[in-house]
């Protein structure tokens, strides 16, 4: 009778680590040597349609990805306004232009030109909800449009001071 | 075999609970919208020029409710607050209400165009990440602060916001003399 009991707490404990696994694999890090497929954990809005999934990262994701070890690591843009990214930007990432004007896009043209097409590239905002940014489809389409294979989207859902500065993720500050 | 589905059946049950736990655990907590505490302090003064070219200094509003709005013409949430506000403005402007928007635009050109054609009935200005960070940092849009008639922060209001709350906290700061 206790063999039985023992089994049956055994089959338990077994099927709850299980679900623990799947969820902390689907949280992983992601590689930007194009090997590593993404499983995203949070349900995209339909406005999403126009970046693949699998070219999106999430800040936790990223912070964890820039703190790592990893010999290389990818260029950092920011797409979106100037008064944003004077208050706060990720450290190391390098001012653009806003993705929606052509200015912006003009920009992102002349800093890219003279790299390699499959170059790590992650371009972020944050300057408002997800669904209603402005900038980063715009910047995507323009080095998906120049042949640039290895390009990630930072998912900022809320804005970047919710999403990235309040969690604690490295900041920097200034032109 | 009636108490192999008894455990089953127990089991089951255990591991939902404990999966709807772990779900609810790392679910983002929702941000838009949100109402932040703020301590009830003075705003921090500022005098910058509209877009009429009249000089605007925020002191010059003490004995009014003030709405200092964040906003910039690429941001859509801000786009659909900015009817209200021009209709808040109409309707509580005599009590003595006022409306300040401080665009975070890159550059005044679009802020002019959209002021004229939304016709927009209370001053603006275009701010910079210096006049942003003496309010707390603006890293995101549309950040909304309400201000009571002696210039201190009532309610700080980060993304979209329902009309209704702007409508019950400016009501309410104007019941008080």
């Amino acid at each position: 009778m206790n063999r039985t009991y023992y089994l049956r707490f055994y089959f338990a404990v077994c099927v709850a680590a299980l679900a623990l696994v799947s969820r902390a694999a689907a949280q992983s890090p992601v590689l930007f040597d194009g090997t590593s497929p993404i499983a995203f954990s949070f349900q995209a809005a339909a406005s999403d349609d126009a970046i693949p999934h699998a070219q999106l990262i999430t800040p936790e994701e990223l912070a964890k990805f820039l703190q790592s070890a990893a010999a290389h690591k990818p260029l950092l843009l920011q797409v979106g306004p100037h008064s944003l990214y004077a208050q706060a930007h990720i450290p190391g990432s390098e001012y653009i232009g806003a993705g929606s004007s052509e200015a912006g896009r003009k920009q992102l043209r002349q800093r890219v030109k003279a790299l390699p097409h499959d170059t790590a590239i992650v371009i972020y905002c944050g300057c408002c909800p997800w669904g209603h940014c402005p900038n980063v489809h715009p910047a995507y389409q323009e080095l998906h449009a120049l042949g640039f294979s290895n390009v990630k989207v930072l998912y900022i859902a809320d804005n970047f001071g919710t999403d990235w500065v309040d969690k604690g993720y490295p900041v920097a500050k200034g032109d | 075999m009636r108490s192999k589905t008894v455990w089953l059946i127990a089991l089951l049950a255990v591991l939902a609970v404990a999966i709807g736990v772990i779900n609810r655990r790392w679910a983002p907590a929702p941000k838009s919208g949100a109402s932040l505490p703020v301590e009830s302090k003075l705003a921090p003064d500022f005098s910058l020029t509209d877009l009429e070219g009249r000089k605007l200094n925020l002191a010059d509003y003490k004995g009014k409710v003030v709405l200092l709005d964040f906003w910039a013409t690429w941001c859509g949430p801000c786009r659909t607050e900015i009817p209200h506000f021009v209709e808040m403005q109409n309707k509580y402007g005599p009590e003595g209400f006022q409306v300040i928007g401080i665009s975070m635009d890159d550059d005044a050109k679009p802020v002019r165009e959209f002021y004229q054609q939304y016709k927009l009935n209370y001053p603006v200005v275009v701010g910079d990440d210096k006049l942003a960070e003496r309010f707390g940092g603006v890293l995101g849009l549309p950040v909304n602060f309400i201000l009571d008639r002696e210039g201190r922060i009532h309610a700080r209001h980060l993304g979209a916001t329902d009309v209704s709350v702007f409508d019950r906290e400016v009501k309410d700061l104007l019941a008080k003399h």
